[in-house]
C-alpha cells in the first residue's frame, strides 16, 4: 500500500519528521517496504536565477547565461530556446547525476564552443519530473535561489510503501493508517466529517439481495445530470502519487475513496440499467459478460454477480462490466456501496484470475459500517466535480453485525507480555484505536470498532496494547535454566543420524542434501513412488512425486560432478524417503554412492569394489548402534541392484537394515549415468532399539587371556552356491568357547578345483584359557570344525 | 720360551689382520687363525703347561690379556662392519620422499547439518529438546490446528504443495513449516514444554533465495508463566550464541501470523562483510525470524486451556542462518551436490559443535 505524506497529513495532525513517521509505522507493525523521497533523490537540484542570457559568440543556438545559484554566480552555456534573462530555472551543479539522461555532469567546468560552462539548467524530462523537453524549466513564482527544485515544482511529496498484513484491511485506507499512527503518539487524528448530502427525490433503482451470505447489504443512490469530466488537478495528482492513472472524474472519485477510506464503490451508467438490480449467484452461460479488464467471464453459481433484469453487470466487489460502465457521455449514474463476503470474493477472484483494488479490500474484510459514509463522500465529490442532482440513499438488506464486545481483564497485558502498564495507558491506547473500553473494575468490557473484525479475543487486545506501547519496551528476559539435571535431549534417531553421518564423512564421503521429491519415471526405476505421494501441483514435472529413495538424486549428482571433470565424487545423504502418506510413512535412510573408477598414482591404484561399500555400510551401521558384527549377509537386494553383485545386511530373515553393491546397469542407463556405480542404503529406522540402560555406565570386566592363541588353517571345497558367510558361521560355531575368530584368507576356483566348486581357505583362531592346548585337544577342535562346516555347507576338506 | 716380545709381535700382527678384514667372513678367518682351536694364540695357551711355574706366572696373564684384547678388537670390528653393511643396504633403499602420498578423499558434513547441530547445542543449553515429525502432513496439523482461516493464501496451490487427493477426496500437504511438530508435541505432552523442531519444509517458490524445499527450525515454550519478554530474551540469547558475538542489537516489530497473538518479527543490526554478514555492527536492519505468543486458539486446539497455559513460538530458516553465518550466497547451491561446493562450505566430521570447544 502506497500513500503520499500529504495525504496522511490530511487525516493526521503531526509535526513529526519523515524519519519519526517511518519509525512509528515500523514499530506499530506497518512494515515499510520503500520510501520515495524526491527531496533526497533530487537533492542536487535547486532554484537558480538567470541574471543575464546572451547569445553565444560562436554558436547560433546556444546562449551564455550568468546565473545566480546556490553555489554563487555561475556561467552556464545553455541550448534551450527559452533561456532568458530574469527567469527562475532549475540548476544542476557540476558532478550532478541527471536521471533523465542517465549520466553525471563532469566534475570540472568544460568549454562548449570555447565558452566555459559550470553546471546545467534542466528540463522537466531531464529530471524525470515531467514530459516537457521543449526547453528548460521556467518556474512560476519568485522562488528564492537555493530552494529545492522539487519544492518549487510542487513535487516534494514523500511516498511511503508498506506491507499490509492480511489482518488489517483498515490500513488499505489512509485514514486507517492515520488512526494507528495517532495512537502511537506522533500526532492526532483529525476530525474529517463527511456531511451527508440530502437527496431531492426517492431512489428509483431497487436492489434485491438474492444471496445474502455473499452480499448482505447494498446502499444505492442515483445522481442525475452529471458531466463525467476530467478530474481536477488535486485529484489527478493524488491518484498519480499512488501509482494510479486518472481516467475520468467518476472513476477517479471511487478510486480516491477506496484508498482514502478502504471503501470500494461502483458507479453504473444508470441509462444502461433495466429494471431492478440483483445481487445473486452467477447463472453460467446466460451471464457471460465482458468485464472492465476487457476479458469475457462466465460467472458460476459460486460467484456473486450484480445483474439487472437483462444483463449481468459485473462480479460483486471485484469488477464491473463494460456494458454498464461510465463513459464521457454518461449523464445519470447509480452508485453502489455494498458489502461482499471475503471468502466468496476471494474464491471468485481466484477462479477468474481477476485482481482489482476492490477485490483486494473485500477479500480481506471491508468495514461494513462504511457504506453510508462511503456513498455520502462519493455523492459530495460527484456533485462538486460533475454536478447533478442526487436521490435519497436507499439501503437494502442489513449491515452485518459489529464484532462482539470482549471481556478484558487488564492483567492479561502483564500475563502475556510481562509489561506492567498503568490502566490509564491501556485505556488510552484502546480508545485512540477506536475501541470502547468500559467498566471500572479489573475486567473491562471492550467494544470493538466495526473496522476491526480481526479482534475477538483477549489476546488480540493484548497485541493492540503492546504494539502501540512499543515492543521495544518489552523487557528481554532470559529463560531460567531448569533447576534439575536433565538427560541429554537428543533422541535415539537423532544420534543414529549424527553418528552415521560422521562415520561416512570420516570414510571420505561428502554429505549432500537433495530434494525430497523426484521424477515419477525415475522413481519407477526404484519400485515406484508410494501410494498417495504424487504431488498435485509439483514445482516442475521433474519433481512430481515424493522420492522412494535418495539414490536418484545422488546418482545424477555423481554424473553431474563427472561432467564437470570431478570423476571420483563420493556422496552421501542422511535424509527421508517416503513410503506412504501416513505419519509413519517416512524412513530415515543413510545413502551413499561412488563410482567404480581408479585414479592413477605412482604407487599403483585399485578400483573400488562392492566390499568397499559393504565396509562403508557396516561402519555406518556400527556407528549408528546396529549389531554390525552379527548381521547376516544375503544376496537379496532388490531389482535395481546388480543381480550378482549386491546384497543385504539383515537381522533375522526379515529385518533388512541395509542394501549394498553395484547399481543395476539398466537403472544407470535409464538415469543417463556412465560407467558403474557402487552404493549403499541404510535404513536407520530398522536398527533395533538399544536396551534400556540400568543407568550405570561401567563396563563389564575385561576378559583378557594370558595364553598365546593358536592358529590353524583349513581349505574347504564347497559348492559355488554356498555363501562364505555360512561357512564362517559354521566354523565359528564348532567350539564357541575356544574359537575367537575365523577369517577367509583365500578364495580360489582355478586349476585343481572341480567345476562348480570353490576352495575357501580359512584361518581359525583358538584362544586357550587355563592352560596351553595339547595336540590332541587342537585336533579335536579341528575335527569339530570340519564336521560342522561339512554339515552346514556340504563342503569337504581340500586334500 | 718366554718371549713377551714375540707376543707383542703376534698381537700387532693379528690386530693388523683385524683392521684389514673388510667383511664378516674375512674377520672370522682372522678370529679362527688367532683364537680358534688351532689358532696362534690358542697354541701358545696350550704351551703354558710345559712351562716352569715362574714362566707360567708371567706368560699366563700375558696370554690371557692378549686373548681378551684380540677378542674385543674382533667384536668392535664386527660391529663396525655390520653397521657399514647396513648403511650400504639402506642407502640402496633410498626413495624420493617428496613424491606425493596416496590420495585420500576428504569427507565433509553439510552446512545445514552443521547449523542444525549448532542450534541443538544452543537450545539444549536453554533446556530445549529437539522434536521431529514427518514431511507429509494433513490439513489439520499444518493449517487448521494452527488457526489458519479458511481461504488463507497459504492454503493455495500457489504457495503450498499438495498431494493428489485420495479416494475420499482428502489431500495431504507437504508441511509449509515445522509447526505441525509443535501441534503434535502439545497434543501428546503435558506442559512445561520446551522444544525446537528443525526439519525440511516446502513452499512453491524457486529463485536465488527461495527453493521449493528448505529447512526451518521452530521453537516452542508452553508453561504457566512464560511471556513475551522471555521470547525476546531467548531470541537475543540465541542470536548472540549463534553469531558468537556479545553485541547483538535486535529490533522487535509487530507483525501478523495466524498462529501467534501478539505476533512479531525480529530484525538484527548487520553489515555485509564480503558474502557473509556481520551481526551486531552496521546500520542496516535485517529481518531474521518470525515469532509471537502462541495463539489461544492454537493452545485450545491442542486440548490445553489458554487461560492456564501460555507460551511462545518462533521460526526461522536454517539454510538462511547458514548463508548468513558462513557466507554462501546462493541457496540453490545448498541442494546441488556440487563436490566443490560441498568441500568448500562443508565441515570436518571431527568438528562437533558444543559449548566447551565452540560451535565451529
Amino acid at each position: 500500500m502506497k500513500f503520499p505524506l500529504s495525504w496522511l497529513k490530511y487525516h493526521l495532525e503531526t509535526t513529526a519528521s519523515l524519519d519519526e513517521i517511518a519509525e512509528a509505522m515500523t514499530m506499530a507493525g506497518l512494515e515499510i517496504e520503500e520510501i520515495d523521497n524526491p527531496a533526497e533523490k533530487f537533492g542536487a537540484f535547486t532554484v537558480a536565477s538567470v541574471k543575464e542570457a546572451v547569445a553565444h559568440p560562436d554558436a547560433d543556438k546556444l546562449r551564455v547565461c550568468t546565473v545566480e545559484t546556490v553555489d554563487g554566480i555561475k556561467q552556464i552555456v545553455c541550448g534551450a530556446p527559452n533561456a532568458r534573462t530574469g527567469m527562475r530555472a532549475v540548476y544542476a551543479p557540476l558532478g550532478a547525476y541527471i536521471p533523465g539522461l542517465d549520466f553525471s555532469l563532469d566534475k570540472k567546468p568544460r568549454k562548449i564552443r570555447g565558452v566555459e560552462s559550470s553546471g546545467m539548467m534542466c528540463s522537466a524530462k531531464e529530471l524525470e519530473l515531467g514530459e516537457d523537453h521543449d526547453g528548460i524549466i521556467d518556474l512560476e513564482g519568485d522562488w528564492a535561489v537555493g530552494t529545492p527544485a522539487v519544492v518549487a515544482l510542487g513535487q516534494d511529496d514523500v511516498v511511503i510503501d508498506f506491507e499490509v498484513t492480511p489482518n488489517r484491511p483498515d490500513w488499505l485506507g489512509v485514514r486507517g493508517i492515520a488512526r494507528d499512527l495517532a495512537a502511537t503518539g506522533i500526532g492526532t487524528l483529525k476530525d474529517v466529517p463527511i456531511e451527508p448530502v440530502p437527496g431531492t427525490f426517492p431512489c428509483p433503482v431497487k436492489v434485491e439481495l438474492d444471496w445474502p451470505e455473499a452480499c448482505p447489504v447494498f446502499a444505492g443512490r442515483l445522481i442525475r445530470g452529471v458531466r463525467n469530466v476530467a478530474s481536477p488537478d488535486w485529484l489527478q495528482k493524488a491518484l498519480r502519487s499512488i501509482g494510479l492513472r486518472p481516467i475520468n472524474a467518476l472513476a477517479d472519485i471511487t478510486n480516491l475513496i477506496s484508498y482514502d477510506r478502504c471503501r470500494p464503490l461502483h458507479v453504473y451508467d444508470a441509462a444502461k440499467l433495466s429494471g431492478n438490480l440483483h445481487a445473486r449467484r452467477g447463472a453460467g452461460d446466460s451471464d457471460t459478460f465482458e468485464a472492465l479488464d476487457k476479458k469475457t467471464h462466465t460467472p458460476t453459481e459460486t460467484m456473486c454477480v450484480i445483474a439487472d433484469e437483462a444483463h449481468c453487470l459485473g462480479f460483486g466487489g471485484i469488477m464491473g462490466g463494460t456494458y454498464s460502465g461510465c463513459s464521457d457521455a454518461t449523464t445519470d449514474v447509480f452508485i453502489e456501496a455494498a458489502w461482499f463476503d471475503p471468502l466468496i470474493t476471494r474464491a471468485t477472484a481466484k477462479a477468474t484470475g481477476i485482481d482489482s483494488d476492490a477485490k483486494y479490500r473485500f477479500e480481506r474484510g471491508v468495514d461494513p459500517q462504511s457504506i453510508i459514509d462511503g456513498i455520502e463522500y462519493a455523492t459530495r465529490l460527484i456533485l462538486k466535480i460533475c454536478g447533478g442532482e442526487a436521490s435519497e440513499t436507499a439501503v437494502f438488506g442489513e449491515i452485518p453485525a459489529a464484532p462482539a464486545d470482549i471481556e478484558f481483564p487488564i492483567s492479561e497485558v502483564k500475563r502475556l507480555t510481562g509489561l506492567d502498564l498503568p490502566r490509564a495507558e491501556i485505556l488510552r491506547i484502546l480508545t485512540t484505536l477506536g475501541f470502547k473500553p468500559t467498566g471500572a473494575g479489573d475486567i473491562l468490557t471492550v467494544g470493538v470498532p466495526s473496522w476491526r473484525m480481526d479482534c475477538s479475543l483477549k489476546a488480540d487486545l493484548v497485541e493492540e496494547v503492546a504494539r502501540i506501547h512499543g515492543f521495544d519496551k518489552l523487557i528481554a528476559t532470559s529463560l531460567a535454566r531448569p533447576s534439575v539435571r536433565r538427560p541429554a535431549p537428543a533422541t535415539v534417531m537423532q544420534l543414529r543420524a549424527r553418528y552415521a553421518r560422521r562415520a561416512l564423512a570420516v570414510r571420505g564421503y561428502q554429505e549432500s542434501v537433495t530434494w525430497s521429491f523426484c521424477e515419477s519415471s525415475q522413481a519407477a526405476l526404484f519400485g515406484g513412488h508410494g501410494a498417495g505421494l504424487a504431488l498435485e501441483n509439483p514445482i516442475s514435472s521433474e519433481l512430481d512425486v515424493m522420492r522412494p529413495t535418495a539414490l536418484i538424486h545422488l546418482l545424477t549428482a555423481l554424473q553431474a560432478n563427472a561432467d564437470r571433470g570431478l570423476a571420483d565424487a563420493r556422496l552421501f545423504e542422511v535424509g527421508p524417503v517416503y513410503l506412504t502418506d501416513g505419519p509413519d510413512g517416512q524412513l530415515l535412510v543413510a545413502t551413499g554412492v561412488r563410482r567404480i573408477t581408479s585414479g592413477r598414482h605412482w604407487t599403483g591404484s585399485r578400483a573400488p569394489d562392492l566390499f568397499d561399500v559393504k565396509a562403508d555400510a557396516l561402519a555406518a551401521l556400527e556407528a549408528a548402534g546396529a549389531p554390525a558384527a552379527s548381521l547376516q549377509v544375503a544376496p537379496e537386494a532388490r531389482d535395481w541392484w546388480h543381480p550378482g553383485r549386491s546384497g543385504v545386511l539383515r537381522q533375522g530373515p526379515k529385518n533388512v537394515m541395509a542394501e549394498f553393491g553395484e547399481i543395476h546397469p539398466r537403472v544407470l542407463k535409464a538415469l543417463g549415468i556412465d560407467g558403474r556405480v557402487l552404493a549403499f542404503e541404510i535404513v536407520l529406522d530398522a536398527i533395533p532399539q538399544p536396551r534400556k540402560s540400568s543407568g550405570l555406565k561401567a563396563r563389564t570386566q575385561l576378559d583378557r587371556a594370558d595364553l598365546t592363541p593358536v592358529k590353524r588353517d583349513f581349505a574347504f571345497l564347497v559348492d559355488k552356491t554356498i555363501a562364505a558367510d555360512s561357512l564362517i558361521r559354521a566354523a565359528k560355531g564348532a567350539d564357541k568357547a575356544l574359537i575367537t575368530d575365523v577369517s577367509v584368507f583365500d578364495v580360489y576356483d582355478g586349476k585343481g578345483v572341480p567345476e562348480g566348486q570353490t576352495s575357501l581357505a580359512i584361518e581359525v583362531v583358538l584362544q586357550p584359557r587355563d592352560k596351553t592346548l595339547t595336540d590332541e585337544e587342537i585336533d579335536t577342535v579341528a575335527a569339530k570344525v570340519i564336521a560342522k562346516v561339512s554339515g552346514a555347507t556340504g563342503g569337504t576338506l581340500r586334500g | 720360551m718366554t718371549d713377551t716380545a714375540a707376543l707383542e709381535t703376534l698381537e700387532q700382527d693379528v690386530l693388523a689382520q683385524i683392521a684389514a678384514a673388510t667383511d664378516e667372513a674375512g674377520l672370522d678367518a682372522v678370529r679362527v687363525g688367532a683364537l680358534g682351536k688351532k689358532g696362534s694364540v690358542s697354541l701358545m695357551m696350550r704351551s703354558l703347561g710345559g712351562m716352569s711355574p715362574e714362566e707360567r706366572q708371567v706368560m699366563g696373564p700375558a696370554l690371557n690379556g692378549l686373548k681378551d684384547r684380540l677378542g674385543s678388537a674382533i667384536e668392535a670390528r664386527k660391529a663396525m662392519l655390520e653397521a657399514a653393511a647396513l648403511d650400504l643396504a639402506l642407502a640402496s633403499e633410498t626413495i624420493d620422499v617428496s613424491l606425493p602420498v596416496r590420495p585420500e578423499p576428504k569427507g565433509s558434513i553439510h552446512p545445514i547439518t552443521q547449523v542444525m547441530e549448532e542450534l541443538a547445542v544452543i537450545f539444549a543449553d536453554m533446556g530445549f529438546a529437539v522434536a521431529e515429525g514427518s514431511d507429509v502432513e494433513d490439513d489439520f496439523h499444518n493449517f487448521t490446528a494452527l488457526n489458519f482461516p479458511e481461504g488463507h493464501p497459504a492454503r493455495d496451490t500457489q504457495d503450498t504443495f499438495f498431494m493428489k487427493p485420495d479416494a475420499e477426496g482428502q489431500r495431504k500437504v507437504l508441511r509449509t513449516h515445522t509447526s505441525p511438530v509443535q501441534i503434535r508435541t502439545m497434543m501428546s505432552q503435558t506442559p512445561p514444554i520446551r522444544i525446537i523442531a528443525p526439519g525440511r519444509v516446502y513452499r512453491c517458490d524457486w529463485d536465488q533465495t527461495h527453493t521449493p524445499m528448505f529447512h526451518q527450525v521452530e521453537g516452542l515454550v508452553i508453561d504457566r508463566e512464560t511471556h513475551m519478554g522471555h521470547l525476546k530474551g531467548v531470541l537475543q540469547d540465541f542470536l548472540a550464541a549463534f553469531f558468537e558475538t556479545d553485541e547483538v542489537v535486535t529490533r522487535f516489530r509487530p507483525h501478523h501470523f495466524p498462529f501467534t497473538e501478539p505476533s512479531a518479527e525480529m530484525d538484527v543490526r548487520y553489515e555485509r562483510v564480503g558474502q557473509a554478514v556481520k551481526v551486531g555492527s552496521g546500520d542496516q536492519w535485517m529481518e531474521i525470524l518470525g515469532c509471537g505468543m502462541v495463539h489461544p486458539n492454537v493452545i485450545r486446539n491442542c486440548g490445553l486451556d489458554p487461560d492456564e497455559y501460555q507460551g511462545f513460538a518462533f521460526g526461522m530458516g536454517v539454510d538462511r542462518l547458514a548463508m548468513l553465518k558462513y557466507g554462501a550466497p546462493d541457496l540453490r547451491d545448498f541442494f546441488n551436490s556440487d563436490q566443490r561446493w560441498l568441500g568448500h562450505y562443508g565441515f570436518s566430521p571431527l568438528l562437533q559443535a558444543n559449548m566447551a570447544t565452540g560451535l565451529s
